[in-house]
């Protein structure tokens, strides 16, 4: 029997640019009980994280020091809860790395135990 | 110094990168014209990640994106540096650089030169000129790139995905968003955006409403802000006071069609389904064009463009018929407004309000597609197989579908 205390949530998936309408139903324990909308199986998993602990990729930047310019930007290889951004941001804004650096360096290895790396998106020349 | 080319690209953003790597491929001879001292153009600051899914297949960010396109130009000569002044009927294009003025003879020339962002100054708000109004674009470069922070407290005037990105962008750097204010009454932007750049952050959306007035002395200190009635005139006793220092523009983005003034614009390049301007040997691609959605389309368009000029240029693709493309009922924009119906054409859609379903119809071809939650910002795309010759227009038309059922 389907009780009266299911929820449902209307999210927009965003691990792609099509941002589908993701509709999920569950129960107040978690406890999955259909999802609907979504285009592919990410949507799917996009949904049932979102209930319980939403994940995202943090993009920032980070300081240089000798490169051709003052920041490179940064991102989490994968996405990490969102509930540790503002922890994340105070790590990195005390961070200064030294040029050269090239897409894709390793910053931070598991960043925060999450598992991901935070990894350098621009190549800085140094001066 | 002398030039000569088979087909010059002016601007080495996504879609120039992409126009010089596609004609060079074709295997003609190129050279990039680029104002900086790098190519990438606006990516080089959009450091957020949702770019090159379908182009590159990968989720990547945009230094990230500009990288793996700049990484195919490695024989393409660019020269940096380099303000065009003038391009001439007779396919002489003429730039300057450090080192003085030059000219290129060219056979072909694709315009790849971008957007630039509409002022605040543009918009009829009342309240003086002062220091803390910022364009969404400005802004963001200020902070991604050059380590400055515009201001402590902000609202943000316009929610096109610049403008939703950026408000994620202030949070993260600790400078606190007050509002999102968006004249239509659904959000300017990609519904993605709108979710991990707003409520992620618990900041407001006010839809239907604008900024009425600024006050402050020398810096801003004041924004007052109202609901507007569907004529976009405020509603009086409807307004909200939000003490800061910073208001963030995203009004809008125009296509930069210059120096080029003798091709037919309507703001942009009007460009057929292979790139070709009113003026056989000059193509456009991206946002001189149409301001589009995703920098993925920007750089299949910019391939295109590419590769007929090419073809052009080696004299294997000359100017055919050209099949208008007519905005039927509640179509907003479609590009481009040529067909040449002998080529494969991908037609880009934006409806002009907003649908549950909506059925996409290109008449007299037999082509319908669905699209569920239609709305004006999201671009709809429509490929289109070559097609007979003898129709003389073709009309694009959206419509609520309504189901059979209900
Ligand atoms: S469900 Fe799949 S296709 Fe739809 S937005 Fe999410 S990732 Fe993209």
């Amino acid at each position: 029997m389907s009780s009266s205390q299911n929820l449902v949530k209307e999210l927009t998936c965003v691990r792609c640019p099509l941002g589908c309408k993701v509709k999920i139903e569950y129960t107040e324990e978690l406890e999955v009980l259909n999802v609907s909308g979504n285009k592919c199986p990410r949507g799917r998993e996009y949904a049932i994280q979102e209930i319980s602990d939403p994940h995202r990729i943090l993009v920032t930047s980070v300081k240089v020091k000798k490169g051709k310019y003052l920041l490179a930007s940064v991102k989490t290889t994968d996405a990490i809860p969102l509930r540790l951004f503002d922890e994340a941001m105070k790590i990195i804004e005390k961070l200064e790395i030294e040029a050269p650096v090239k897409r894709g360096d390793i910053i931070i290895k598991n960043f925060l135990e999450t598992g991901t790396d935070l990894i350098v998106t621009r190549s800085v020349e140094r001066l | 110094m002398k030039y000569k080319t088979d087909v010059v690209v002016i601007g080495g953003g996504a879609a120039g990168m992409a126009a010089a790597y596609r004609a060079k491929k074709e295997g003609v001879d190129v050279i990039l014209l680029e104002r900086d001292e790098d190519t990438g153009g606006v990516l080089n600051q959009c450091i957020h990640n949702g770019f090159g899914l379908q182009y590159f297949r990968k989720d990547l960010t945009g230094p990230e994106f500009k990288e793996y396109a700049k990484e195919r130009l490695e024989d393409i000569e660019i020269l940096f540096g380099t303000y065009v002044l003038e391009v001439r009927k007779d396919r002489t294009i003429v730039f300057v650089d450090k080192r003085g003025i030059h000219e290129i003879e060219t056979k072909a020339l694709v315009m790849a030169t971008g957007a630039r962002e509409r002022h605040f100054n543009s918009l009829p708000v009342p309240g003086k000129r002062i220091t803390g109004v910022f364009t969404a674009g400005l802004a963001q470069r200020f902070i991604n790139l050059e380590n400055l922070k515009p201001g402590s407290k902000a609202v943000i005037l316009g929610s096109g995905d610049i403008g939703l990105i950026m408000a994620r962008r202030l949070t993260l750097e600790g400078i606190k968003v007050e509002a999102v204010l968006e004249i239509m009454p659904y959000p300017g932007g990609l519904e993605r955006n709108v979710q991990q750049c707003l409520k992620d952050f618990d900041i407001p959306l006010y839809l239907s409403h604008t900024v009425t007035a600024i006050e402050g002395d020398r810096r801003l200190e004041k924004v007052i802000a109202a609901q507007v009635d569907y004529k976009w005139d405020p509603i009086p006793g409807t307004e909200k006071e939000f003490e800061v220092d910073t208001l963030i523009t995203s009004v809008g983005l125009i296509p930069q069609t210059k120096p080029v003034d003798f091709v037919e614009t309507d703001p942009g390049f009007l460009v057929s389904n292979t790139n070709q301007t009113s003026e056989d040997w000059i193509f456009a691609a991206g946002n001189c064009t149409v301001i589009f959605d995703l920098v993925d389309y920007v750089a299949k368009e910019g391939e295109k463009a590419g590769k007929y000029a090419a073809l052009y240029a080696r004299g294997e693709y000359k100017k055919g018929k050209k099949v208008k493309v007519r905005k039927g009922d509640n179509i907003g924009i479609v590009h481009p407004v040529y067909i040449d119906p002998t080529q494969e054409s991908t037609l880009y859609i934006r409806v002009s309000r907003v649908f549950d379903r909506a059925s996409i119809k290109v008449l007299p071809l037999d082509v319908e597609v669905i699209e569920d939650e239609a709305r004006p910002p999201e671009m709809i795309v429509v490929k289109l197989k070559p097609f007979d010759e003898n129709i003389d227009e073709i009309e694009v038309m959206a419509d609520e579908l309504i189901s059979k059922l209900g």
